[in-house]
């Protein structure tokens, strides 16, 4: 297979069909950024360490680096953009600009889909257990206190609703 | 007290954006017809380059463009800038590398610039470097620092004798002399600081658009100051600034790396011009290993002199500093902060002694502290060393040796005149946060569970905003909304909160009418930028002084429209009001009005417009108290921070809630070097550390919860009574966490770990104790 060979693919992004033909071997976050524009999902290492590039793939999270645009084939994608126009983590993004859990931004999509994925699983809400699940993505600024304090704050008021 | 007033955590502005992936980085630029550029580096730490052939890459599919250094040269383009000016030990000139973009015959590290190739896509250009074939004979390399300046060592520039760049004297060296002949202890030590990297979560990028019409250079860049930016640039490629525009959107994350320029962003300009199409180039984190420049790492020999009482009679530090393979902006400043040594001690005499040199490696520049968290560990080491030596109490030592209030301003034995703290207050408050009286229970009770729990005190200092200038515009527009315009640059701070907060204060505006601006050097009429904890003291004053300005003028506008004299006005809250009439004006009234000059007094020019420039060449001496609590686990030797406290003292204290994000990142990162972060090479000057696979950073799990507390002691060197606060967190953290490690294994008779204490070190330290 030629490097440049490229496939049709057929998923949903965001809730909305989208068709496409791509390099087979774009990744699966350059394709969302740089085909769909939606620029809100980074790249900070391409290599699955730092979780800049979260995304989530038929419900659960991916890194955007090491699934190929191909591989998306068929899927539901659903990224920061599409998360908060759902208005499903709208009590955490409000809490991360409260607590002020991010600096320059750039870690800050990836950890908000990893929370949300916190919440969905329904760890209880001690500050262990943030930690220990939001340590797949780095965040270079804030030093992480304030951003467990966000996860936290939320979770009990989800808890408290 | 206002909703914005100073002292307010108020929420930032720049995250409800932020939070919705809303951001502008560099890479998020998409321009028509934007090509891609790939950077071809150096796979050798050391090598002449024997030919480069680039026929078969230039042939390959999709290839616009394949620069080399004789394209470079071609260019007739200048070197990157190198700093002068500094001495050798000799009393000569320091030595001043060449930094073309891309060189020709020589590479002198493993990521040095070879090629820089431009496609279609990213993937082509990629593609088509490997087919590059270069003919490199490989040199010795030198990468250790304590190496370089042997006799014999490899030589990094060939007419550089030694590898020595500079050296640096701080101090008085006879009064310190004499100041050791006369102690009763001299307490020792050699420290081995490590290099580390500044891995901002955002990797490094740039677009370059020239424009053939109009002759005119655009840079889509990442920074920290956008106007410098562009008069570095405007000197490489040899034109006049207001030809080169520097663009700058979200920064993700500086610490100093992204401060100066580097070779790809001349480079994605050339490649512009060349193929008049805009050129985007995103370095990928193996590049960001390789290609940024990297921070810390020297060899320092200090000793401190007492006497019989544990009074600080002197010290000596001698320091190796390695540059990396090219000298870099900011260097100089390095060494320039080590008067951070004095620490917040009354020593009366001191003498540092550094020499910089060039190895085969990245080239260096500031990072996070720049020289003060180096200085700062030294410091607070020796006194925890000495006090070990003399059996004192390390708080008691420290209390001992404090300058107090009253003795301010105090000008130390090494470089700087503090203008005001209260050093004892700050530790004994941070002494009752972190309990200290009752820690002995703790390490007892740790000690059952099969932990060595240790306690660490660190009491920092060292100088912000070193002098220099800032601009800040504020700009109503006829209906009387504004735009803030402001000289410095944001990566991740949050200047426009606290500016936004600041001119919204003054002038009682709604930040919701406000808008900031920054970065673009076609919009900001003057700046300097970020670095040094300087942008709240010098863009926050440059901005109060703006809003004075307007205040002014508005009233003199406010008095003509009431037909009052401008001394019957008052101003509060956004209103114009005087005692003389019931008739109010509100500021956006008199900003309409100042956008019609039939409604101001003659000779008034319209436009209610101000632009200010704080200029001070007093700097401000930001200092805290840090005390870290850690348990080691016995048989692994891993490290858990158990309790973290700081009191610091800022000055006045703008926004608590960006405050403590500014000191908790800090700490992180000291504690990051401290504990894990290393930028290792192997013999040969390969890069080991080429990933995240192989750089540990903290995660969420190796952080711990940290107790921030301010006591706060406003300098009066500026208007607002700031003191710098982005690098104080990192200075206080590398001692007081050593300190903590240190405390912890004591009990097994460890007197020292070096950075960074990773389990294995620390196993191996507990391992060498029990063996005696
Ligand atoms: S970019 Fe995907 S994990 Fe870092
Ligand atoms: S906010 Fe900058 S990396 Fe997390």
């Amino acid at each position: 297979m030629s490097l440049e060979e490229t496939l049709a693919i057929e998923l949903t992004v965001n809730g909305e069909r989208v068709e496409s033909t791509v390099p087979v071997r774009q990744h699966l976050v350059d394709f969302l950024r740089t085909e769909l524009g939606l620029t809100g999902s980074h790249i900070g290492c391409e290599h699955g360490i730092c979780g800049a590039c979260s995304v989530r793939v038929d419900g659960a999270v991916v890194r955007g680096c090491l699934m190929l645009a191909v591989q998306a084939d068929g899927a539901e994608v659903v990224t920061i953009e599409g998360l908060t126009d759902s208005g499903e983590i709208a009590d955490l993004q409000e809490m991360f600009v409260e607590r002020n859990a991010l600096q320059c931004g750039y870690c800050t999509p990836g950890m908000l889909i990893t929370a949300a994925e916190l919440f969905d699983i329904g760890l209880p809400a001690s500050r262990e257990n943030i930690r220990e699940f939001l340590s797949g993505n780095f965040c270079r600024c804030t030093g992480y206190h304030a951003i467990v304090d966000a996860v936290e704050a939320t979770l009990k008021q989800r808890l408290s609703r | 007290m206002g909703e914005f007033a100073i002292g307010q955590g108020v929420p930032r502005f720049e995250d409800p954006r932020l939070v919705r992936g809303g951001g502008r980085y560099v890479d998020d630029v998409a321009l028509p017809r934007m090509a891609y550029g790939y950077v071809l580096r150096s796979p050798h730490a050391h090598a002449r380059i024997r030919s480069i052939d680039t026929g078969k890459a230039k042939a390959a599919p999709g290839v616009l463009a394949v620069l080399t250094g004789s394209d470079w040269e071609a260019a007739g383009w200048r070197d990157l800038p190198v700093p002068g000016g500094m001495k050798r030990r000799d009393g000569s000139p320091s030595y001043k590398p060449r930094f073309p973009a891309l060189v020709k015959d020589r590479v002198r590290w493993v990521g040095d610039y070879v090629a820089f190739v431009v496609g279609e896509t990213l993937h082509q250009a990629a593609d088509a470097a490997e087919l590059i074939e270069i003919d490199y004979e490989p040199l010795p390399a030198v990468t250790a620092t304590a190496n370089a300046a042997v006799p014999g060592a490899p030589l990094v520039w060939d007419d550089c004798p030694g590898n020595v760049c500079f050296a640096r004297f701080e101090g008085d060296k006879t009064a310190t002399d004499a100041a050791f002949a006369r102690a009763d202890h001299i307490v020792k030590h050699r420290f081995v600081i490590n290099r580390v990297t500044a891995a901002t979560m955002e990797p490094r990028g740039a677009v370059g658009d020239y424009n053939v019409a109009d002759g005119r250079y655009t840079l889509y860049a990442v920074l920290q100051r956008a106007q410098g930016y562009r008069a570095e640039l405007a000197q490489v490629l040899g034109v006049p600034e207001s030809m080169v525009r520097v663009v700058a959107g979200d920064v993700g994350g500086s610490f100093g790396m992204k401060s100066a320029i580097f070779n790809e962003n001349p480079l994605t300009l050339l490649a512009s011009k060349l193929i008049g199409r805009p050129v985007k180039w995103t370095g990928t984190r193996s590049e960001a290993f390789l290609g940024d420049a990297q921070g810390r790492d020297n060899v320092t020999d200090a000793e401190l002199a007492l006497d019989k009482d544990g009074n600080f009679l002197g010290l000596r530090v001698k320091s190796l500093v390695n540059a990396g393979a090219y000298l870099q902006p900011g260097m100089p400043a390095f060494t320039g902060n080590l008067g951070t040594l004095a620490g917040v001690y009354k020593t009366p005499a001191s003498h540092v002694d550094v020499t910089v040199v060039f190895s085969n490696t990245n080239p260096m520049r500031p990072y996070r502290g720049n020289g003060r968290p180096e200085a700062a560990y030294v410091i607070e080491r020796m006194v925890d060393l000495a006090a070990d030596e003399l059996g004192l109490d390390p708080y008691e030592l420290r209390r001992l040796n404090m300058i107090p209030p009253e003795a301010m301003p105090f000008k130390t034995s090494v470089t700087f005149t503090y203008d005001c703290g209260e050093f004892e207050k700050s530790m004994d408050i941070a002494l009752k946060m972190a309990d200290v009286n009752s820690f002995e229970k703790r390490r007892a009770a740790a000690r059952k569970r099969g932990k060595l729990r240790g306690i660490g005190l660190s009491f920092t200092i060292e100088r912000a905003a070193a002098g220099g200038f800032e601009g800040a515009e504020i700009r109503f527009d006829r209906s009387g909304t504004v735009t803030l315009v402001s000289g410095s640059h944001s990566q991740g701070q949050g200047h426009e909160t606290v500016f936004k907060q600041l001119v919204c204060d003054r002038l009682g505006l709604d930040p919701n009418e406000v808008y900031y601006l920054q970065g673009d050097t076609d919009q900001v009429f003057f700046g300097e930028g970020t670095g040094g904890s300087r942008s709240a003291t010098m863009a926050g004053s440059a901005f109060h002084l703006a809003s004075e300005k307007i205040v002014v003028k508005a009233t003199q506008i406010a008095a003509h429209l009431l037909k009052l004299e401008a001394a019957d006005i008052n101003f509060a809250d956004g209103i114009f009001s005087s005692a003389k009439t019931n008739q109010t004006l509100t500021i956006q009234e008199v900003a309409r009005a100042a956008a019609d000059p039939s409604k101001l007094p003659k000779d008034m020019e319209a436009g209610l417009v101000s632009n200010a420039v704080f200029d001070t060449d007093t700097q401000n001496f930001p200092n805290g108290c840090h005390i870290c609590e850690v348990e080691i686990d016995e048989d692994t030797g891993e490290v858990e921070i158990v309790d973290y406290n700081v009191v610091d003292d800022v000055g006045t204290v703008l926004n608590p809630l960006l405050l403590h994000g500014q000191i908790d990142g800090g700490i992180a990162q000291g504690l990051g070097q401290v504990l894990m972060e290393d930028i290792r090479f192997d013999a040969d000057g390969q890069l080991l550390t080429g990933s995240f696979m192989d750089y540990a950073m903290p995660r969420a799990r190796n952080t711990p919860a940290f107790h921030v507390e301010s006591n706060p002691v406003p300098t009066k060197t500026n208007p607002l009574g700031t003191k710098g606060a982005g690098e104080a967190g990192c200075v206080g953290a590398m001692p007081a966490v050593a300190n903590a490690l240190v405390d912890a294994l004591s009990v097994l008779g460890v007197k020292h770990v070096e950075m960074p204490a990773t389990p294995e070190r620390i196993w191996r330290s507990i391992q060498e104790a029990r063996a005696g």
